[in-house]
């Protein structure tokens, strides 16, 4: 499964500890200027294998490359070419934003005068330069994860790997690393990006991997994986007085009524033949129709049917 | 020089400011020699030829191999060690970074006693060369040594202390350093041809003209053999426990 022009390539990657099955299996290549999501529940295996992939982790069989480079085997020209965002990770506390910059630089073999000029440039795009004498034990949550960034893209790596980089973040803050993902992915580079914020992958990903129990359960364009959910189209509606939802249960066409805050969510495979039954139903009760969407089949519908009842991958192994 | 010394010397460079450059560090590293002088010194009536070796091959002993075994578990309790593996460097660059860290700090802090030995004690050296390759082949086998007492995965240092402990303090007693290897029990003699203290105590004493039991060639040659099977258990060591270290 090896492809021309692939930034990422796993080739049957598996990771055990102690006995137990975290990984089995897992192949698959990402294309170069790609953003690939790679989304799981709590404990799938995203991180190990992230882990493996970034050459952190050794697996038990299987390989991975990275623009062809064995992670293993040559593991510095590999990590060359990554900067990395790990999950669980800080900058140096007794340095400051600035030092730790340049700490970051001087591990990637860079020149004085280049890690100077690109830290400056990467301070003032993630708004830190003011703080940049400050030890980094005094950074916020936000402003750490933003540090952390540019740490990873201080020699310009043509691939990027950012572990679950915008959570527990202000929305400032996860907006902002965002908007970077987007720009470097419009630049180039290619971005593998392990989440469970399915929304932000949905947002920001060309294609998705879905990881469940250690193995792989689909990888696609979030648009393909959605198409075979057509049924769990809906339509939301607010009217001017809150309504339950078993006043719409049992309509013709309706698999379901779902309350939202203020808003009734009716799910349907006919959208169109629905909202006009909406608005005849407002019209005979003398209610008033706030707002009305049609929505299609959401990357979280199709991440929950994807993730149930799937066998983990010990249970296969036994 | 990417893939030579460079990354070792980025490292170094991290773990001295991090690590050694510290107030309460830096102290400790001045204060533990002296103190040992006043210790061993006052009201004794041993030569210096004698006492000055041993007493530089302690504070050698002691201050390389303090700090470092305590870096792998504080890289790992604040979560810096995991950026540090992604980064373009091979394992045996980070630790010889470690190692090279202190090196520089224990043999740096150790010209305390070599100044004060030769100043206020007037020990004179007789075998200069010797002396320094005995200095330097000490500092860095126990540099090593103390990498290899921070293999174990834990990231709580003060587990790391208390086997670091374990294992140096026992060493003190059974390494010539206060008594001469001569006037040892037999098992005593045999303790000590094990430890890599011993033979750094002899090169000292042979510098400064004292009395020796093993030559000169012998305890340069022990010392380089114990620095060798230290870093080789070190490299293979840490690299077996780094997932376990990251899985805790």
């Amino acid at each position: 499964m090896t492809h021309a022009g692939s930034a990422i390539e796993a080739l049957h990657l598996a990771r055990s500890y102690d006995g137990l099955i975290a990984v089995e299996g897992v192949s698959f290549a990402v294309a170069e200027g790609e953003i690939f999501g790679f989304l799981g529940p709590n404990g799938a295996g995203k991180t190990t294998t992230q882990r493996m992939l970034t050459g952190v982790l050794p697996p038990t069989s299987g390989t991975a490359r990275i623009f062809g480079h064995d992670i293993q085997r040559e593991a510095v020209a590999a990590k060359s070419t990554m900067g990395v965002v790990p999950e669980v990770a800080n900058p140096y506390a007794d340095l400051s934003g600035w030092q730790n910059l340049m700490l970051a630089g001087e591990m990637y073999g860079m020149a004085r005068a280049a890690r100077h000029e690109r830290a400056e440039s990467l301070l003032r795009e993630f708004g830190l330069w003011e703080r940049r004498h400050q030890k980094a034990k005094g950074y916020s949550k936000g402003m750490k994860q933003r540090l952390l960034l540019a740490m990873a893209l201080i020699h310009q790596p043509p691939v990027l790997f950012l572990d679950e980089p915008t959570s527990g973040l202000d929305v400032e803050s996860a907006r902002l690393i965002r908007e970077q993902l987007r720009a470097l992915a419009a630049q180039g580079a290619t971005v593998f990006l392990t989440t469970h914020n399915i929304e932000e992958a949905n947002q920001l990903c060309d294609r998705v991997a879905i990881i469940c129990r250690g193995r792989l359960a689909a990888v696609d364009r979030p648009e393909a994986l959605k198409a075979p959910f057509a049924h769990s189209q809906s339509v939301l509606v607010a009217f001017d007085r809150t309504l339950e939802a078993s006043a719409l249960e049992g309509w013709p066409g309706v698999s379901r009524v779902e309350k939202e805050g203020d808003k009734l969510r009716l799910f349907t495979a006919t959208p169109g033949a629905l909202v006009r039954r909406v608005a005849e139903y407002a019209g005979g009760n003398g209610l008033e129709i706030v707002s009305l969407n049609t929505l299609g089949p959401s990357l979280e519908d199709v991440f929950l049917a994807l993730v149930q009842d799937r066998p983990a991958a010990s249970e296969v192994a036994r | 020089m990417r893939s030579g010394l460079r990354p070792v010397w980025v490292i170094a460079k991290k773990d001295i400011r991090i690590y050694y450059l510290k107030g309460p560090v830096l102290i400790f590293g001045v204060l533990f020699p002296v103190c040992l002088f006043l210790a061993f010194a006052i009201g004794r009536a041993v030569p210096p030829a004698n006492l000055v070796p041993g007493l530089i091959a302690i504070t050698l002993f002691f201050t390389t191999s303090s700090v470092s075994p305590a870096i792998a578990p504080w890289e790992t309790q604040a979560r810096t060690l995991e950026r540090l593996l992604c980064a373009p460097l091979s394992l045996p660059a980070i630790l010889g970074g470690d190692v090279l860290a202190s090196f520089l700090f224990g043999s740096v802090l150790s010209l305390v006693p070599v100044g004060l030995g030769t100043w206020v004690f007037h020990a004179s050296v007789k075998h200069p060369a010797a002396l320094a390759v005995g200095f330097l082949l000490s500092a860095a086998c126990f540099a090593i040594l103390g990498i290899l007492l921070s293999s174990p995965p834990t990231d709580k240092p003060s587990e790391i202390m208390m086997l670091s402990n374990l294992v140096r303090l026992p060493l003190i007693f059974f390494s010539g350093v206060f008594l001469p290897l001569e006037q040892m029990p037999a098992w005593g003699q045999w303790v000590a041809s094990i430890s890599p203290l011993t033979y750094c105590t002899e090169s000292l004493r042979y510098g400064f003209g004292g009395p020796v039991r093993y030559g000169p060639g012998l305890s340069l040659a022990a010392l380089l053999a114990f620095a060798i099977l230290f870093w080789a258990a070190s490299v293979r060591l840490h690299r077996r426990s780094m997932s376990r270290r990251l899985w805790a």
